[in-house]
């Protein structure tokens, strides 16, 4: 959590704070999308290439949070209708395994009500109906009375997670206590195997975590004669010293706060030169840092570990809550009533993210094509619509959606991040930047995010990101010094590439290269561009 | 959960929600913020009017 405090204060408030004011300022230059909001800023060719990834970004994400959004729709509809009574979370797991079409490609196009496709044919078709016929502003009209309605049905979620106490009475060691130790306790004690490092010298490799007390114990007495292996307890500083703890933090950062996304550049264009954007900025974000700290990391991780154990919640994903949540609900009284209403709530906030996440696609296409919005959602509705159909056919494993969200939602927010910032403190300058976002705002940002903006925070990304490329790319292990090629490389350039996640990587290559081919010959992009009149 | 566990969970979660106590007080508080305050508004300008932007012959 330290890691994760110190990333939110250093590099999500710096790119909130940068992306608003961005925003604002590339807007009243006549600019609503990212490409031309950083075409406008660096007054270079480059600028709107760069921007091409805040339009790339949303839209490719896009392609399977609808997936996903259908998925709490069916869910919703699936207490309803009393069939998410589970008696464990095997049973749990194999409903959404079949639900999603886990087992085998194009088994999510099968029609019934414990499966995605008739979820996912409405939540598509939704989306466009609301964003096309303009109709979305009475979802947001009801959403200001949903959202709150969410937080307090996760807060007595919450409490009937930190009162599950241990669900199986054969295994009372997995209680939530422990849970809660498992994410929150400074300290480590990890099972280490002795390895041998390229160089020829000896090393010592994780293999897992060691949580409680009788374990520790037992697997002390377990491995006794075993020189090849050993217990080892980790202070807080040593795990401070491992870059993959930073890596983690950076990018869950980046997701919740959607930053690096090309979503808030978008919006922050329309706004009027006297809104104020530090607290807008500062507001959204710490309302989502407390649905994700003191709400949803909360309830997720302790309840996976009380009802999974340890490999559960270290192997977990984000498909952790829809595995793990009906096992709670079905421990609670009225649990159909409670599921029902949190996974519909949750769909609900899920539209308006997913509506957030079409606007710079389409604000990008009217400015590039000087077309309308209603022919530029037609266009781009066709386009995504594609590019859903083929993540959600190649539903085995979930390899299309896993290798579009490793390569555009975690590598690519990380390119766009550091564009950003940078441009915000070297290009745009810290000077007028932060005069641009004072204007209209309650108060100033701190006059210490000057340097963190300018110097440590494109330092700080910089450094994370090589270390990322290192890991995840080149497969180096910076802790254990060794190197192996990680799966999504080898499934690209590996003897036995994978053919999916080849085709997803195409998929994005060419979405890609048409934006920035329309970036290209946008003729909006060759005309002079005038400061306006009240510049900072 | 040890005692250092506990700490750092009661900081974390007191930190999020006392910023976001204090940034709704600030919200309420000022006058006329609500007007300039704003998140991801469904509604675009680009919504409330279909401007005709193909090139005129």
């Amino acid at each position: 959590m330290v890691a994760y405090f110190v990333s939110f204060l250093i590099l999500g408030l710096s790119i909130c704070w940068a992306e608003w004011t961005m925003g604002r300022y590339g807007g009243r230059l006549g600019f609503n999308s990212a490409p031309g909001i950083l075409h406008a800023i660096t007054r270079h060719p480059v600028g709107r290439y760069l921007g091409v990834l805040g339009v790339l970004i949303p839209v490719s994400i896009y392609m399977y949070y609808v997936y996903v959004e259908a998925w709490c729709l069916g869910y919703a509809v699936n207490f309803l209708a009393g069939n998410m009574r589970f008696e464990s979370v095997e049973e749990a797991g194999a409903f959404w395994a079949g639900f999603i079409g886990l087992a085998e490609n194009g088994t999510a196009f099968r029609w019934g009500i414990s499966q995605v496709a008739p979820y996912l044919v409405f939540v598509f078709v939704l989306n466009f109906v609301l964003i096309y016929r303009g109709i979305a502003k009475g979802i947001e009209w009801f959403c200001k009375f949903a959202m709150p309605t969410l937080v307090i049905l996760a807060v007595v979620v919450l409490l009937r997670v930190l009162t599950l106490g241990a669900p199986d009475p054969a295994q009372p060691e997995l209680n939530v206590h422990n849970g809660l130790g498992f994410m929150w306790n400074p300290s480590k004690t990890v099972l280490q195997e002795r390895i041998e490092l390229p160089d020829g010298s000896e090393g010592w490799r994780d293999l897992r975590e060691l949580v409680r007390p009788g374990v520790i114990e037992a697997t002390r007495a377990e491995i006794a004669d075993n020189p090849e292996l050993r217990i080892e307890r980790v202070s807080i500083w040593t795990q401070l010293g491992n870059p993959q703890l930073w890596l983690a933090a950076a990018g869950q950062i980046f997701f919740s706060l959607s930053v690096g996304f090309g979503v808030i550049i978008t919006y922050a264009s329309y706004l009027g030169p006297r809104d104020d954007i530090v607290l807008s900025g500062l507001a959204a974000t710490s309302a989502n840092e407390f649905c994700e700290v003191a709400l949803g990391g909360l309830i997720t991780i302790p309840a996976a570990f009380a009802f999974l154990g340890l490999a559960g919640v270290a192997g977990g994903t984000f498909a952790l809550g829809f595995n793990i949540l009906p096992m709670v609900f079905a421990a609670m009284p009225l649990g159909d009533f409670f599921g029902f209403l949190f996974f519909f709530l949750l769909f609900l906030a899920a539209v308006t993210s997913s509506l957030s996440m079409l606007q710079p696609g389409i604000a990008y296409l009217e400015e590039v094509m000087a077309i309308g919005r209603k022919r530029s959602a037609a266009l781009l509705g066709l386009i995504t619509a594609l590019g859903c159909g083929f993540i959600v056919y190649f539903s085995e494993d979930l390899k299309a959606m896993d290798t579009i969200d490793f390569w555009v939602g975690t590598f690519l927010i990380f390119c766009l991040a550091t564009v950003q910032v940078t441009l915000f403190g070297w290009v745009l300058g810290i000077d007028k930047g932060m005069r641009e976002a004072a204007r209209g705002a309650a108060f100033a940002i701190p006059r210490i995010y000057r340097p963190i903006i300018k110097y440590l925070c494109p330092l700080f990304l910089f450094t994370i990101f090589v270390m990322w490329t290192l890991e995840q790319v080149f497969g180096v292990n910076l802790t254990a010094g060794t190197r192996e090629v990680p799966g999504y490389v080898k499934d690209l350039f590996g003897d036995e590439p994978n053919l999916v996640a080849r085709l997803s990587v195409m998929l994005v290559v060419t979405l890609a290269a048409f934006l920035a081919i329309l970036a290209a010959r946008a003729p909006k992009y060759s005309e002079p561009i005038r400061e306006p009149e009240d510049a900072p | 959960m040890t005692a250092g566990g506990w700490l750092i969970m009661i900081l974390s979660v007191g930190a999020v929600t006392a910023l976001l106590a204090w940034c709704i007080y600030k919200v309420m508080s000022l006058p006329d913020e609500v007007d300039r305050l704003h998140g991801f508004e469904i509604e675009t300008p680009d919504e409330r009017e279909e401007p005709d932007r193909s090139p005129k012959p």
